[in-house]
């Protein structure tokens, strides 16, 4: 680490430095969550990135199981995940299901959220959604080379400002921008980037007082809790899967895991217990 | 300190019970909308159109076509008769030369090695003209096929056209009380059922789901293509004049996938109306662009996603199979072997169905996968009827093209023309293989859902090939 030159420093560099590890997870320091609208190439992503060859195909539902792969970049071991691809996280089908639990309860450390740049403005309501969960995140804004030749210009900077998040034009069939893609995950997740994601504005009279008071109560009984407001939101819909989540303590598990600060160093493996997360509802 | 959370958890969900009255009914919809103006707003300030009205363009005008009232049905079944022409041509060829070295060249060569080392009888037996032969049946009857058809598949898929196939369908399976994305499911089942069940995942409504479950089994899947293809050929194509033999065997696989749909409709009616009662739910159904296929990408995946990964199945399945073949057709009670004893006990209900008694023990001992049907009729054929002594390696009849010698090995076992269409119909409606049982109930839960799923399609197999066998016989 003595020799700090600029090249060292460069996206371009790292990329050499990725080492697809495939199936093997082990040990990892990070966990990355791959999000987004069905058929936007989460898998392509995926393949991309842990030299995996899980199926691609072009038509939406594809993945709806999750698929897991690692690898390691700038000597930090990743696990990722590749969730299934949905358009809300509000409605109730499994494959829905999935996706939010593992974004809520399996804590990732980044959500890379991939998005279709042909479809932005469909596409962002699940990225707004996803930020109203989580704080870390960034936007994979992939099909770049389609928006490309449909005349759609995407401005990645004003968006970036607009989310607070990294955003990274990607186009992942070619291997466009694989680099930055991962130097931003790598940024998020070692804190060197800090997201100030945007929240939606829900300010209409009738509801304001009682999210705010709701979400006040929450954050008073779950210290760090990331996203009190969207638990408020989602208390005051009546979601089942929440209200069991403040019940039996859930919630509680979560904030303390946050609470101490993760050392990647100790090589401890983190007692996440994904599968717990994820098993599959019937 | 945990109690104290417990309860402080229990008075938050208390508040925001009380607080539900507050926020009124219309909270859930103003939240959506103030989603969707953001998203709105912050898609305004990014994104710049560039000549807007000439996007998607070429997208447009194809889904026109692809999915126009009139057009998309014609197209989808030309699409599907062009696929399985070129498979039908293109496989002759590479079959005969895979016949001719696995069974004709290696199948003697390792008998004489067995003798050569005094293998026991029985061993080698098992062995070779069980395992081994079993495989080489496998290899030499479905590697051509699916080499060919999987990439044209994958190529269709990897264009964007099976949404399109969905998009057609989902009229009518929303008719027949069932939830459209059922038409997704259906298309994802072409490949592989259990692939087909696993995906229902995408339907929310517990009853509509268990509908696309139990009827995914409809959908003819990569184990099955070969058997249509095979049989099509040698017993459709071949009452035909050479020149029209490809095209009436690839429309003979297209109407029988075109009755798997249509059984798929009306058994997913019959059970909205009887047993899984409700109306049929709302979705949207996005139609992603067409994007050009990378043709090597796909080769290389369709290859190692399908090609390999059936045939490794086939091939696994097909060794203990062999085994089990060689065993009830060498372990004798009384004068006949456990298989004859089978084969004409069950013979004359399996002729009331056009079938014949090898065909339903080929049918019990291929549980474990489709892809291995064929070739274990093949092995119980030859074996229990000693039509031929294949163990001897007399090799006279297989010298001729692996699909004729297939033909007359069959012919020599009885079978005439009704017997292909009838072994084409029943492999389309009967049981789903183990595998796709195994993870309908993974799925479902249910031991009761799971049976149904098993004999509802046997059921209606046994009727379909009944009364087709009945009405041949009084027109014939």
């Amino acid at each position: 680490m003595r020799n700090t030159n600029h090249c060292q420093n460069c996206s371009a560099h790292n990329i050499g430095n990725l080492v697809k590890l495939g199936i093997n997870m082990e040990n990892f320091d990070y966990v990355i969550a791959l999000a987004g609208n069905p058929n936007t190439g989460k898998s392509t992503v995926f393949n991309k990135l842990t030299g995996l060859r899980q199926h691609t195909g072009n038509w939406p539902g594809k993945t709806v199981a999750r698929a897991e792969g690692g690898y390691i970049f700038s000597e930090k071991r990743y696990k990722i995940v590749d969730l299934p691809g949905t358009y809300s996280l509000l409605s109730t089908s499994s494959d829905e299901e999935v996706a939010r639990n593992f974004i809520l309860f399996g804590q990732p450390d980044v959500t890379v959220i991939v998005a279709d740049a042909t479809r932005l403005e469909r596409n962002l309501n699940l990225v707004l959604q996803i930020l109203e969960i989580t704080n870390r995140a960034v936007l994979c804004l992939n099909l770049i080379d389609e928006a490309d030749r449909n005349n759609i210009k995407v401005d990645e900077r004003i968006l970036s400002k607009e989310l607070g998040i990294p955003v990274v034009p990607t186009a992942a069939r070619q291997g466009t921008g694989m680099d930055m893609l991962l130097n931003f995950i790598h940024q998020v997740a070692t804190g060197k980037y800090v997201c100030k994601p945007h929240r939606i504005t829900a300010d209409f009279p009738a509801v304001k007082n009682a999210v705010n008071r709701l979400s006040k109560k929450i954050s008073e009984t779950y210290l760090n809790l990331p996203n009190a407001r969207w638990i408020a939101l989602r208390l005051l819909e009546g979601d089942q899967r929440v209200i069991d989540a403040v019940r039996n303590n859930e919630l509680q598990d979560l904030v303390s895991e946050r609470s101490f600060p993760k050392d990647p160093s100790d090589g401890k493996e983190q007692n996440l217990n994904i599968s717990d997360v994820l098993e599959p509802v019937v | 300190m945990n109690e104290k959370i417990t309860q402080k958890g229990y008075s938050i969900i208390a508040e925001a019970n009380m607080l539900r009255w507050e926020v009124g009914e219309n909270f859930h919809d103003a939240l959506m909308e103030s989603i969707y103006a953001d998203a709105q707003k912050i898609a305004d300030k990014a994104v710049v159109m560039l000549g807007a009205e000439k996007k998607f363009g070429f997208d447009q005008t194809l889904d026109k076509i692809v999915t126009s009232k009139w057009l998309g049905f014609p197209l989808m079944f030309l699409t599907l008769a062009v696929v399985f022409w070129i498979t039908i041509e293109g496989s002759n060829v590479p079959s005969s030369m895979l016949a001719a070295l696995l069974v004709d060249t290696f199948h003697p060569a390792l008998k004489t090695f067995a003798v050569n080392v005094s293998l026991p009888w029985w061993l080698s037996g098992v062995l070779i003209d069980g395992a081994y032969l079993a495989m080489a049946w496998v290899v030499a009857v479905m590697l051509p096929p699916m080499a060919i058809f999987f990439p044209l598949f994958t190529l269709l898929e990897d264009f964007g056209y099976l949404p399109r196939v969905a998009f057609n369908m989902d009229g009518l399976y929303r008719k027949v009380g069932a939830h459209g994305k059922q038409a997704l499911t259906m298309s994802m089942g072409f490949g592989c059922n259990a692939a087909g069940v696993i995906s229902t995942r995408i339907i929310d409504s517990p009853r509509e789901r268990i509908i696309a479950i139990i009827t995914n089994n409809f959908s003819l899947c990569n184990g099955r293509w070969p058997t249509q293809i095979l049989i099509a050929t040698i017993f459709i194509g071949a009452a035909f004049p050479a020149y029209l033999a490809g095209i009436i065997s690839a429309l003979a696989v297209v109407g029988i996938a075109l009755l798997g749909i249509f059984f798929s409709l009306v058994t997913s009616w019959g059970l909205s109306k009887t047993i899984l009662k409700g109306e049929a739910s709302v979705f949207s159904l996005e139609l992603p662009p067409y994007r050009p296929p990378r043709i090597l990408q796909t080769l290389y995946t369709s290859l190692i996603d399908r090609t390999i990964f059936v045939l490794w199945r086939a091939v696994v399945f097909a060794l203990p199979a062999g085994v089990v073949i060689w065993l009830v057709a060498n372990i004798h009670i009384g004068d006949l072997s456990l298989a004859q004893h089978f084969i004409s006990w069950s013979n004359p209900f399996g002729l009331l169905l056009g079938l014949n008694g090898v065909i339903l023990l080929a049918y019990i001992i291929a549980v474990p996968a489709n892809e291995i049907v064929i070739p274990t009729i093949l092995m119980l054929t030859v074996m229990t009827l000693g039509i031929v002594d294949v163990s001897a390696g007399t090799g006279v009849m297989f010298e001729l093209e692996s699909e004729m010698l297939t033909k007359e090995i069959l012919v020599a076992g009885g079978w005439t023309t009704l017997t292909g269409i009838s072994l084409m119909l029943f492999s389309l409606l009967h049981n789903p293989c183990s595998t796709t049982l195994y993870t309908i109930y993974k799925e479902t839960g249910s031991i009761k859902w799971t049976t149904v799923s098993a004999l509802l399609p046997i059921a209606i197999g046994f009727a379909v090939c009944f009364f087709v066998t009945q009405i041949w016989r009084l027109i014939a």
